[in-house]
């Protein structure tokens, strides 16, 4: 960190929190496996929130013309499920991974800017709080997870709920940019030495891609949610078609972030699983080359499709054609991908356990997902299935079957580093696979009811439609996965302090977050480590170079102090986004807190080398 | 695993045979939906293949290659196959290119307009209904399409409210209806009969309550529709249908404020459906119901109980204004006049 | 933590491009939503009613000199002319204010003279959203130039070897003016000019 050469005018005491402890330290800390677990833990509950309101949405739809649930509350539930999952649930969940794993992957201290990383979370759990805090404050956001104008803008939905998804996701955007930021410059910056570019372990290529993608697409939705935000509070036409707005637009800027955005969803679940793989069949990963490639290509196309989900809105048989022409190409990078994980377990001794079990989950799920999507592209035969359960199906199979199977595989495989224990297998694997045969029985039938002209979003349906044996199953296998992911939680639970004591390097890993004590010391490495080859770690214990005795102390490392202002900072963004929805002086009021704070946060002294 | 899926495959070939539901795509009545159903076809079969093959090679590898006690087998230690990587990139390539090509000249086939349709039908979509106008013919109607068989049709799609989308899974696949962008389709249906259609695009609380039907008719029996639906609406002469008329056209219960009666001076609305002859539709409220005494009554009486948040209960003085609301006999007497709209 | 880098840039420097990137998309949104409503929507007043390109131009060249004389105060103060760099920097810092207060003065005059709110049509919408994002950029420019300048006459604390602050300010400063010009030809040029499609 450089110094900061700045100094006021005037005498101000602003010094940094001194060894705080208890709740204090959680809330100060800069440390980024803290701040990681943070991330983890918010992330989750949020998960389980979105899973409650899936639970909801299911037993509404049990069977025909049920009445459990009013239609309005229905419409709230699927777009408060889905937005819950996609940026509350699925993207922190990443994060988190990002948080704890990267600097311990690339050999680093810390991430670059470890306040901005303190800053990101709290941004990200207040962000949550305003979208869930709608449950309580008059209605939720009803418009669906990509909310169509016009029936966003008050003419038509003059409640308060689109406010709150408005400045929610504006805030959840600045949460992410914020440790995309970080993240770009970290794994730009703050590799070891020797580690080049074409020795990073796969997850972290896979996690800059990432970030890279969402630095580029969070723009693109921050300004349709500008614009509506604009329409909303102060009048403006930007989605008004009694002023010749068309309402194509919001669906183009949203979609241009939103086909990146499945990508963003995607690529750390496929960095985590690239890392298990290789780990349990012991072997090097098949093709790394061709993995990092393969990543590019699927981002730069994810820039070129968006319109696939546009292909009945009437834009044309050119653009059709194009749309699905490259829509389709995409599924060349990710075979590749496919391919080559195959290829990784091809000859290799495969232990059976959660991780792997998860990760070939993964594998076997996310291709189905990824068929019924090259299905899609079909833009002809797509003009049948758009809006219908198929869709519901395919985005199920990814996001479930794909990212949130590769995010519960990493989060046993890192587990014993993260908390020095031991899980608890035999409970791992129940786990798995209740939630295993759940989604196939939840979404899987999907696919049926779909081509039976299910339409989504739908609150009832007739008897005589023939979709109700069908949906009856879904809503039963739904509450397998719960009774799978609350296996989930008694095992975290009883094995965060009770596990049997996992070791260093319980997993026989390749990378460097495995050479250090488990849970690593605040300073990561001891001696920063010297980098020669992919795999690094594994190498050197092929050759038998095992721990080096290191003279550095402890307490000669200069770490990150605490902070404050990350957190306040946070606070006056969450006031200011309140104050949008309710009042503007009170938004003023936020700003003005944003502004203050952050002055404080840039004229805070820096680490005194003998402040300790 | 392996059994699951390979059942799972069963299961999708079970379903795209058994295709007698109201709604099945897989049940085509029109050259468009059948088109589709064929392009899916190619699609799915292709993905099948793909499917099985890699779900097989995920089993095998992970079941083979499996750690076994007792066992010291070394893992075999390589890097990659360029060769074998460089085919599994073209061969996807030659795979796609070969299935896209029926699909990309379907998409012209839908998207080229009839030159000469044998009938021209505004849509326009409302907040739970759907409006049906016939500009050549001069008829409006509302919910229930009638159209000639075997004859190309060509739809407009507009609306003045939120985005809706018209679907008629049996006879094409579904189009947007977009504010500020009149988007067209044709359709054909090849058998006559009733047909299944809903909006597909979310509207609103209501939108799984927006449907509609397509009546498919004989040359002769749409002609005949045609002329009835030009025709004045039916005076009634009972005297429970006089006063249901009396009732509808009063200002107090201001139904003639949002709905057109052809030949009536007060009925001229034009917010909900145009009501002229709804006493000879089969359904009622966008195909939620059937169109009988008893529906029509508890629809008259508290139509945002039937349909959650659709204009008439949120914005009829009777529905609002609890001094204003209709008494039984009112409802009753309004049932009878309506249904006597032949 | 040590100051060494793998890259040998400094990490702050990494974090100013990445944010210009995502900043780019940022305004691309923006244009691209200005350029899809082109001649859309009620057409009066629009473009070629209310631009008065000799005024906006005046203040473009202001705003384009602005960013040469950000160079020369970047160059003076690597060769620790602290004196020189005062000056261009309150040069700098006048022009950026200068351009401000042009803005100011159009929107007033669009507003009350040609009667154009961003409620009245597509364009007011799209034109206040688009140029006010940027107004707010220059806005956020100037605060932090002065800042910079502030500091530099009390404690005499930028020098050469703290230019880091300086040289993130100036990119950000030459990246908004880029992000003018760009707008100045899509918004105004080919708003008035006949040749164009309307
Ligand atoms: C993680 C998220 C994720 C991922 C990775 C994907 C991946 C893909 N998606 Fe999906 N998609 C969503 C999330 C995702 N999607 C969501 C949430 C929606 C719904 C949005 C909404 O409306 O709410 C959606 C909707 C959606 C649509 C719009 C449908 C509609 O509304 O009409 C389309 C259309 O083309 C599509 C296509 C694809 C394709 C082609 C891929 C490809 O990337 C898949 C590629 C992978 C494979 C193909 C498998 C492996 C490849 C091989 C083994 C090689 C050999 C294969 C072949 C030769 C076929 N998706
Ligand atoms: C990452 C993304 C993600 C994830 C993980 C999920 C997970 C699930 N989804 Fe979701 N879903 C979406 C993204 C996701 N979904 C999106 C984008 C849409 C489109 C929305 C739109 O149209 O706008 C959608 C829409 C959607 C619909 C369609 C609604 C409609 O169109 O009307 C349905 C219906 O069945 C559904 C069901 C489920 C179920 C059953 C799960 C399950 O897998 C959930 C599993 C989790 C749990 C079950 C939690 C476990 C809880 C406990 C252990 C606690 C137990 C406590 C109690 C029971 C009190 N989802
Ligand atoms: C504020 C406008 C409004 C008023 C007043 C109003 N209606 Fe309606 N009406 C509607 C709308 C809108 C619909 C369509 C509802 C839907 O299906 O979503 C409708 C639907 C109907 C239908 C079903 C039509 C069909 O095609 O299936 C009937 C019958 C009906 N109204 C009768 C009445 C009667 C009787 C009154 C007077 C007591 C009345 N309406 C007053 C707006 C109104
Ligand atoms: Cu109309 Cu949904
Ligand atoms: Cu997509």
């Amino acid at each position: 960190m450089t110094t900061i050469p700045l100094k006021l005018p005037f005498k101000i005491n602003l010094s940094r929190p001194v060894n705080p402890t208890g709740i204090w330290d959680w809330i100060t800390t800069t440390d980024h496996k803290k701040i990681g677990v943070l991330y983890g833990v918010t992330a989750f509950l949020m998960f389980i929130t979105g899973g409650i309101e899936a639970l909801l949405i299911r037993t509404q739809l049990a069977g025909p013309e049920m009445k459990i649930i009013a239609p309005e509350v229905y419409n709230q539930l699927f777009t408060m499920h889905a937005t819950t999952m996609i940026f509350l649930g699925v993207m922190p969940l990443s994060a988190a991974f990002f948080n704890y794993i990267i600097p311990l992957q690339i050999g680093a201290r810390d991430v670059a800017f470890p306040r901005l990383n303190a800053f990101s979370y709290w941004t990200f759990l207040f962000g949550a709080l305003i979208m869930k805090s709608s449950w309580f404050l008059g209605g939720s956001p009803n418009a669906g997870w990509f909310g169509y104008a016009p029936i966003t803008t008050t003419t038509f939905n003059a409640g308060h709920g689109i406010d709150f998804w408005v400045v929610g996701l504006q805030v959840l955007g600045v949460a992410s940019l914020a440790a995309s930021f970080n993240f770009i410059v970290t794994i730009i910056n703050m590799r070891a030495p020797g580690m080049s570019f074409m020795r990073l372990p796969l997850f972290t290529w896979m996690t800059f891609i990432t970030a890279i993608l969402l630095v580029l697409a969070f723009p693109v939705i921050t300004v349709a949610l500008i614009e509506l935000m604009l329409d909303r509070t102060f009048d403006f036409n930007f989605f008004n078609t009694s002023a010749g707005a068309n309402p194509l637009l919001w669906q183009h800027l949203f979609w241009i972030f939103g086909h990146p955005e499945v990508y963003i969803l995607i690529l750390p679940a496929m960095g985590i699983v690239s890392e298990i793989l290789p780990t349990f069949s012991k072997k090097p990963i098949f093709g790394y080359a061709a993995m990092v490639l393969a990543a590019a290509f699927i981002a730069f196309m994810g820039w070129l499709v968006w319109s696939h989900h546009m292909f009945t809105t009437g834009l044309g048989p050119i653009a059709n054609s194009v749309f699905t022409i490259t829509t389709m190409l995409i599924a060349v990078p990710t075979g590749v991908k496919m391919f080559n994980w195959i290829g990784t377990m091809w000859g290799g001794n495969i232990e059976f356990n959660t991780p792997t079990l998860f990760s070939v989950g993964f594998l076997s799920m996310f291709l189905i997902g990824g068929i019924s999507g090259v299905m899609h592209s079909f833009s002809a035969s797509d003009y049948q299935q758009q809006d219908t359960y198929f869709i519901v199906a395919h985005l199920h199979y990814v996001l479930f079957g794909g990212a949130i199977f590769g995010i519960f595989g990493g989060i046993y495989y890192w587990f014993p580093k993260i908390t020095g224990r031991m899980y608890d297998e035999k409970m791992g694997k129940l786990n798995f696979w209740l939630m295993f045969i759940g989604q196939n029985l939840t979404f899987f039938p999907m696919h049926f009811i779909g081509m039976q002209g299910m339409p989504r979003r739908i609150f009832t349906y007739d008897a005589n439609m023939g979709w109700a044996f069908w949906n009856g199953v879904e809503t039963f296998s739904a509450y397998v996965i719960a009774f799978g992911v609350l296996f989930f939680m008694i095992n975290m639970l009883k094995s965060w302090g009770n596990g049997p004591k996992a070791g260093d390097d319980p997993w026989d890993g390749r990378t460097l977050e495995w050479s250090i004590s488990s849970p690593p010391p605040v300073y990561n490495f001891l001696d920063v480590p010297k980098v020669e080859a992919l795999d690094d770690f594994w190498v050197k214990k092929q050759k038998g170079i095992t721990k080096i005795k290191s003279k550095t102390k402890p307490k000669d490392i200069h770490l990150p102090q605490a902070s404050y202002w990350p957190m306040l900072v946070a606070l006056g963004l969450t006031i200011a986004a309140y104050g949008i929805i309710y009042n503007l002086v009170v938004c003023g009021l936020g700003i003005a807190m944003v502004l203050i704070t952050v002055c404080a946060w840039s004229f805070e002294p820096v680490n005194e080398p003998d402040a300790h | 695993m392996k059994k699951i899926i390979s059942l799972s495959i069963v299961f999708l070939l079970i379903v795209s045979c058994g295709k007698d539901l109201p709604m099945s795509t897989f049940d085509t009545y029109g050259p468009i939906a059948e088109e589709q159903a064929f392009i899916f076809s190619i699609i799915f079969w292709a993905g099948m293949v793909v499917l099985v093959a890699v779900e097989a090679a995920i089993i095998y590898v992970y079941f083979k290659y499996r750690r076994r006690k007792n066992s010291n087998r070394k893992a075999a230690q390589f890097h990659g196959n360029t060769k074998l990587e460089i085919l599994w990139t073209i061969l996807p390539v030659v795979f796609l290119a070969i299935v896209s090509v029926p699909a990309l000249s379907a998409i012209w086939n839908f998207a080229t307009m009839p030159e000469n349709p044998a009938v021209v039908v505004n849509v326009k979509g409302h907040q739970y209904w759907f409006e049906f106008q016939y500009p050549d013919l001069h008829v409006v109607t509302a919910n229930e399409l009638h159209i000639p068989v075997g004859k190309q049709v060509l739809i407009n799609l507009d609306s003045n409210n939120v985005l809706h989308s018209f679907w008629i899974p049996k006879i094409a696949g579904k189009t947007d209806i977009i504010p500020n962008q009149t988007n067209q389709m044709w359709i054909q249906a090849d058998h006559t009969g009733l047909y299944y259609g809903q909006c597909a695009e979310f509207c609103g609380e209501s939108h799984a309550l927006m449907r509609f039907r397509v009546i498919v008719d004989t040359d002769e029996d749409f002609a005949a529709w045609i002329d009835h639906q030009k025709t004045e609406a039916y005076v009634p002469n009972d005297p429970l249908e006089k006063e249901g008329y009396t009732i509808f056209m009063s200002p107090k219960a201001g139904c003639g404020g949002c709905h057109m009666i052809h030949g009536s001076k007060k009925a001229k609305g034009r917010i909900g459906p145009n009501l002229t002859h709804v006493g000879s539709r089969q359904h009622l409220a966008a195909g939620i119901m059937e169109n009988t005494q008893d529906n029509l009554r508890q629809w008259i009486k508290d139509p945002g109980k039937i349909k959650p948040g659709n204009i008439m209960a949120s914005q009829g003085a009777v529905y609002m204004d609890p001094n204003k609301a209709l008494t039984d006999s009112e409802v009753i007497a309004l049932a009878s006049y309506l249904q006597s709209l032949k | 933590m040590s100051d060494e880098t793998t890259t040998g840039l400094n990490s702050r420097k990494i974090l100013m491009w990445v944010f210009l990137g995502s900043d780019c998309m940022f305004f691309a949104s923006l244009i691209g939503t200005y350029l899809i409503y082109k001649g859309m929507g009620a057409s009066h007043p629009g473009p070629s009613d209310v631009f008065d390109i000799p005024t906006t131009s005046v203040s473009t060249f202001v705003l384009l000199m602005s960013s040469m004389s950000m160079v020369f105060a970047y160059a003076y103060l690597v060769r620790d002319n602290i004196k020189a760099f005062r000056i261009w920097m309150v040069s700098t810092i006048i022009m950026g204010a200068t351009f401000l207060g042009f803005q100011i003065f159009e929107f007033s005059e669009f507003y009350f003279h040609d009667h154009l709110s961003p409620q009245t049509n597509l364009f007011g919408t799209t034109f206040y959203a688009l140029t006010g994002t940027h107004g707010i950029h220059v806005t956020i420019g100037v605060v932090w130039l002065g800042i910079i300048f502030y500091s530099s006459l009390f404690r005499n604390s930028v020098s050469s070897k703290t230019n880091l602050d300086l040289d993130l300010a100036a990119l950000y400063w030459h990246f908004v003016d880029i992000v003018w010009i760009v707008i100045f030809a899509v918004v105004y040029l080919f708003g008035t000019f006949r040749g164009f499609p309307s």
